[in-house]
Formats: C-alpha cells, structure tokens, sequence
C-alpha cells in the first residue's frame, strides 16, 4: 500500500491500457442473422438437439420482437440505431481442437491474458482463484478444474456443460431469465456462443473463489456469453468476472447473460469489475453493453448478493437482480457505476420479494465526471404473502464538473401492509472546499480526486475480494483521468 | 531569518477588495497573532496563504521561507512546509484519518525526496501525537471529520498539525466552537510544538485562546489593513476596550 499514490498517479496519466489488439487468426460467421447462422453456430458447437432447438425458438422470438421494433426504448440512454444485419455474431479464435493441457493455448492468446494480468498458468495463479477466460465468444481455458472437480464443484465453459452435463443446463437454463424476457436477452438466447457454467453439489463450500474474464478482440463482432452458475442445497461460491476490449472507433455490441439459481440455504456471491473500452473522450467507439443478469433465491434461506464497478462501457444497461421466492432468503445489490467523458449509464436492480421474511439491500453509488450521465433506475417489489419484507435501499450520486448529469429513478411497490422499506438517497458535488483541504494537506488535485471517490465508493468496495477491491479502486482513478480541469 | 514576509499584500474576492495592502514579517521561532472584529479580513489572509485559488492577489508579494508563497499551488505550500488549521474543517467520507494523514505525511515526504512510510511505521509516530491531545484510539478508523464534534474537528486539525510538522502553522479561529476544556488540550498542542525553528500565526476574534498560547506580537487588522501591533499587552488592551479604540489608529506593523 505504501506505494499506492504512486501507482495511482501513474494509472491516472494513461488512458484505457487494455486496449490493444491481439493478432490471432480468427474463424467467423458471416455477417447479419438468420436462422442458417443460428444452425451454424450451434454446429460449431456440436451442441445436442435440444440446444439447437432453444436456440431457435429464441431466435423467431426475437425476430418478431426486432419486427415489432420492440427493443427496449425506456432507458435513459441515447444511441443510434443498430443494425443487427451487420454485426458477426460468431467469431472464435482458431486452435486445436480438444486442449489437452493449458500449455497448448495459442501463446498469442496468453500473452493477452498476461497484459491483462490474467496468468493462465496455475502455479502462477492468485493464491485460490480459478479462473475461465472467454475470448471473443469461445472460453479458452479454464484452471484449477482438477481441484475443483475433487470437491464436486463444476466449473467449466457453457460448451463443455452442454456437452458433458446436458441434464443440468436443461434444467436450469433460461429457468431465471427466459428468453422471452426481453429483447437482448431474446438475442443472447439466439445466439450466445460461450461463457461460463458452475454447478457447486449439495452441501459444498466452493473451495475457491471462481472467476471469468471476458476479452472482446474481433472488430464488428458481438460477443454474447451466458454464465448459469447454481449452489445446490447448502453450497456456497463467490464468483468474479472481468471484462476488457481493444480500442475500436465502431461501437460493438455486447448482450450477456447471467442467471443465477440458488436453492435452500445456498449462497451465491457473485462480483463484477465491468471495464469495457469505454469510448473516447469525445464518445467516438465503445461497447454497448446491454445485460441481463438475475438471481433466484429459489430456497429458504438462501442468499445471493451482487457487488458489480462498473467503470466501462459507452452505454451500460444493466440490472443485476434478485427474485427472493424463498423463505427469510435475501439479496443484495452493490454498485459503484462511473460515467466519464460521454459515457451514458443506466443501471441499478430489482428486488422482487416473493417469500416470507425475505430481506434485500441495494447500495448504489453513482459517479458522473465529464459529460456522463448516470443514471439509478431500481425496482423493489413487496407481492402479496411476503409478510414481514424488509428493504433497505441508499442510492447517492457524486458529480464532478457542471456538465455531467444524475438521474434516479425508483419504483417501490408494495403489496403487503406488513412490509417495511427504507430508502435514502443523496446527490453531492465535490466541491472546491474539499480539494482545497486536502491539497493544503500536501495532495495534488487528481489524488485529491480519487481519495473523495474512493471514499464515496468504500461501502461497495468493502464487498469485493480484496484483490479486487485493490484493482477497482486503480480503475476508478484512470477512469477519471483528466475530468477535473 | 523570516518565515514568513508579506509586503503591500492586495486582495478581492469576488470582486471586492478585502486586503487592502497588508504588510507583516514573522521569524522563525516567534508566534503572532491577527486579531480583528468580524468582516476585517483574518481568514481572508489565512486563505490566500494557503493558496486557495478563487481569491485573488491584485497587488504585493509574499515570501515563504524566502521563496515566492504566491507562485505556489497549494500541495506545493503546504509540502514546503505550511500548514493551515482550518476554521471550517471539511469532512471526507469513507476515508478513514489514519490513511488520510498517513497519505498527507507521504505526499509531503516524496515531494522533498524521501522515502514514503508504511503503516508500520506510520502508526506508532500517530498514536504518540493523539496521547498528546488526548484523543481516542478509535478515532484512527473514523471518516475524516466526519459526525465529528466542533471540538473534535479542531483537535484533529492540531493532530494533522503535529504528525506533519509544518515550518509555519496557521491557526484559523481554531479556538471557535471549543470549550474551555478542549481549548486547553488544542493550546497544549500547539505549545508543545513551538520552536526556535518554527513559525505560528493565529488568527482569532478574541483574546481567550491567546491567555494559553501567549503570542510574541499581536497584530490587529481593520477594514483590510494591519493598524496596530504590540505585545501580548495589546490583546488584553482589546478584550476590555474593543476594536473600536483601535480602529482609527493607523499603527504600522
């Protein structure tokens, strides 16, 4: 820690430094959709019938839905439109068939998983983590899976478990965001070619913390991953996914999926660090990252909690939530959204109390530094037999400069009188008096900057591994770079 | 040698002239005070010493330890050794006072070429420091300032004071808000740190805080103008006759 001003006066001077290509032979689809792109897609992935056929129910759902010009409009983002006829929705990089061992990745691949930061080398690996690494749509490797697998835990890439635990994916998938849930996830039904899947056995503590990283690399290419991870009874795992881009002047699409299934007396942490190439300072590229992530507390006492920094991005629309169906289970939802330059935000969650005694706490920090708008959008919903829910929700909001902008919207709707809710929200500036303070301590301004931000933040931070905690705090600081004047 | 040396200093804020030509020298060793009625430009002057941007120099110089105090940005000041002990000290939410002080002490640290302190070394100095001023050890792990007391602020601006060992400390009204108890504990602070090789000046309304911090000279600043200086006698002169008898006298400093 001693060194940490340093550090964070380095990062503070670079710009988004994850934005480099990689130059690895590639095997895409065409361009545009159609169901032919669906079958290849799915053949590609010597995916059982089954699969192909979900898939293509997705698909014609969507296609009514994109006949119907239903893609969501009610965000409080502005983009132009997108022509899904030319985006490639498949692209992996090319390499031989069946990996036997990690050593046989391509070396182009890892060197980009060690600019990253991501050794995909176990020995070399954070003490405890495993990690999944999808690159463009395909997971690449998956480490630590002998030590898992004595445990019982699962965890490999969403191809792998269609293959080798079809019963499981059958079960579960679409079974918390169906594909009829809305427009993108419709899409990412259609379409998704990878990501992540974690089943964790009855009664099981995933031994350790479990972790994706999502690198886009290809131009014009969507990347569309779905992560199902389910705690079995009992079981409990803490998951963190990572997502970087290269710099591109085209703005690309990217549409995920997460679900998560948590049944009696399981837990799920599950933690993100979303730092996609946010654009450039004048708006210019960027991803679209347009997401569905929800979680079921399908048992008693279950819990499963979101801890997302979301730093990147030229649009996020995401709304990482909780259905609390079983008795006294609980969710949470922490948040730290960061809008800089002319990055547009709209996130927040919705906690949808079904059971008895089912709790939830949403936290959200919102910063807007530049021509960022950010906006909280959260919806707690108290059903009828939820007797004795509780809701505790703070939303505050933290502008830097006069041209950034703060928008809260929350829904609250309750359904049983013995329900109680709790919200506070605040709006502050940094303002002038507190940079002088800490300036006549000796700190130059942008370290000034970071230290109020970090504080702002620490109630979120506090949930992260620390690790990660450690990397959020940097990210916030680069992403902020040049936003006081 | 001076520590301090301001000549024909001229200031406005927001477009009015509050320092109208303000000349003082302060050696090292020595603590003065600028009293003066409410309006007469005290925290004006504590401000522009520490640089606060938005004020506006118009006319004179100032020289900090010989060098240009008007040339510098504010971390640069207080890296070169000054200090002001705020009046209103601003609070800093979610950060806690140990890493607060421990990140001034560094900024101060690798600005003249030393090595930065760990947390390990860093703590022990602290906790001596806040024995001194009697204050909690729980207090380490609390926001900057925050839900602090009146009284509270002001310790911890001593308490920043003395970890970072300033050249020349300038007390804004640190006695406002402080009962007579912890007026006591903060001049007690304060005393402990005077030096041949350091400087106070103490800005303050009343004459109180200067029964516990006895000053070398007093300084009496009217309408923007330095109108009398004397001896700690001259505060006491104050305290029982008011501004008033002093404000038409056109005293040099």
């Amino acid at each position: 820690m001693s060194s940490n001003t340093d550090t964070i006066r380095e990062l503070a001077q670079q710009e988004y430094k994850w934005g480099f290509v990689t130059n690895i032979e590639q095997e895409s689809a065409p361009r545009g959709l159609n169901e032919d792109i669906i079958r290849f897609i799915s053949a590609k992935k010597d995916e059982p019938e089954f699969m192909l056929e979900w898939r293509l129910r997705a698909y014609r759902h969507w296609a009514s839905l994109e006949k119907a010009q239903a893609e969501p409009k009610w965000a409080n983002v502005h983009y132009d439109p997108i022509d899904y006829q030319d985006i490639i929705y498949y692209s992996a990089p090319k390499q031989k068939p069946n990996l036997k061992s990690l050593d046989e990745i391509d070396p182009e691949i890892r060197r980009t998983y060690e600019k990253l930061g991501i050794p995909l080398a176990e020995q070399k690996m954070l003490a405890g983590v495993a990690v999944d690494a999808v690159f463009d749509s395909v997971s690449v490797a998956t480490t630590f899976k002998a030590k898992l697998a004595e445990a019982g835990v699962i965890f490999c890439s969403f191809s792998e478990a269609v293959r080798e635990h079809p019963e499981l994916v059958k079960k579960y998938l679409g079974s918390v965001v169906p594909y009829t849930d809305n427009f993108f996830a419709a899409l990412n039904a259609a379409v998704f070619s990878d990501g992540s899947f974690c089943y964790v056995p009855k009664s099981v503590k995933c031994p350790m913390e479990l972790s994706t990283y999502f690198r886009i690399n290809a131009a014009e290419t969507g990347q569309f991953e779905r992560t199902l991870i389910v705690a079995d009874e009992g079981a409990s795992v803490s998951y963190l996914e990572g997502c970087t881009a290269p710099i591109r002047d085209t703005n690309q699409l990217h549409a995920a999926v997460v679900e998560l299934v948590a049944l009696d007396n399981a837990q799920i942490k599950y933690s993100t660090v979303q730092n996609w190439y946010p654009g450039d300072k004048n708006g210019k590229g960027g991803i679209y990252n347009f997401v569905t992530k929800r979680g079921k507390c399908a048992g008693r006492n279950s819990k499963i909690s979101w801890t997302q920094v979301e730093t990147g991005s030229a649009i996020t629309w995401k709304y990482p939530s909780c259905i609390l169906q079983g008795d006294n289970s609980v969710g949470e939802f922490y948040s730290v959204a960061l809008t800089n330059n002319f990055q547009q935000a709209d996130t927040g969650t919705k906690m949808i109390h079904i059971g008895k005694n089912t709790r939830s706490t949403i936290v959200s920090k919102g910063i807007s530094a530049g021509h960022g708008q950010n906006t909280y959008r959260g919806m707690v919903r108290i059903l009828k037999n939820a007797e004795g829910a509780r809701n505790y929700t703070q939303c505050d909001s933290l502008l830097i400069g006069d041209k950034c902008g703060a928008h809260t919207f929350p829904y609250i709707e309750v359904k049983n009188s013995t329900a109680r809710m709790e919200h506070e929200a605040s709006t502050s500036k940094i303002g002038e008096d507190q940079l002088f303070y800490i300036r006549q301590r000796g700190l130059k301004t942008e370290d000034a900057v970071s230290m109020v931000v970090n504080g702002f933040c620490k109630r979120v931070f506090r949930e992260l591994p620390m690790e990660f905690a450690v990397e959020a705090q940097k990210l916030l600081s680069v992403s902020l770079e040049g936003s006081v004047g | 040698m001076s520590v301090l040396e301001i000549k024909n200093l001229h200031v406005r804020v927001d477009g009015n002239e509050i320092l109208k030509g303000v000349n003082l020298r302060l050696d090292a060793g020595q603590v003065h005070s600028i009293m003066g009625p409410n309006g007469s430009g005290k925290s004006t002057l504590a401000q522009v010493l520490a640089r606060r941007e938005s004020y506006d120099v118009t006319q004179g110089e100032v020289l900090f330890d010989g060098k240009d105090l008007l040339a510098m940005k504010p971390e640069d000041a207080a890296c070169e050794g000054l200090f002001l002990a705020f009046q209103y000290p601003v609070e800093i939410p979610g950060v806690s006072n140990a890493y607060f002080l421990r990140s001034a002490v560094n900024a101060v640290r690798k600005y003249r070429g030393q090595d930065e302190m760990d947390a390990m070394d860093f703590l022990p100095k602290l906790r001596e420091k806040m024995k001194l001023l009697e204050m909690d050890e729980k207090f380490l792990n609390r926001s900057v300032n925050e839900a602090f007391s009146g009284g509270e602020k002001k310790r911890n601006e001593i308490l920043q004071m003395a970890v970072l060992e300033p050249k020349l400390a300038i007390l804004d009204e640190t006695d406002s808000g402080l009962d007579i108890d912890a007026l006591k504990v903060v001049a007690n602070g304060v005393n402990a740190m005077r030096s041949p090789d350091r400087a106070f000046l103490v800005v303050t309304h009343y004459q109180r805080l200067l029964n516990y911090i006895v000053p070398d000279r007093v300084h009496v600043l009217v309408n923007g103008r330095i109108v009398r200086s004397g001896g700690p006698e001259l505060a006491l002169q104050l305290e029982e006759s008011g501004y008033a008898s002093v404000g038409s006298a056109a005293g040099a400093a």
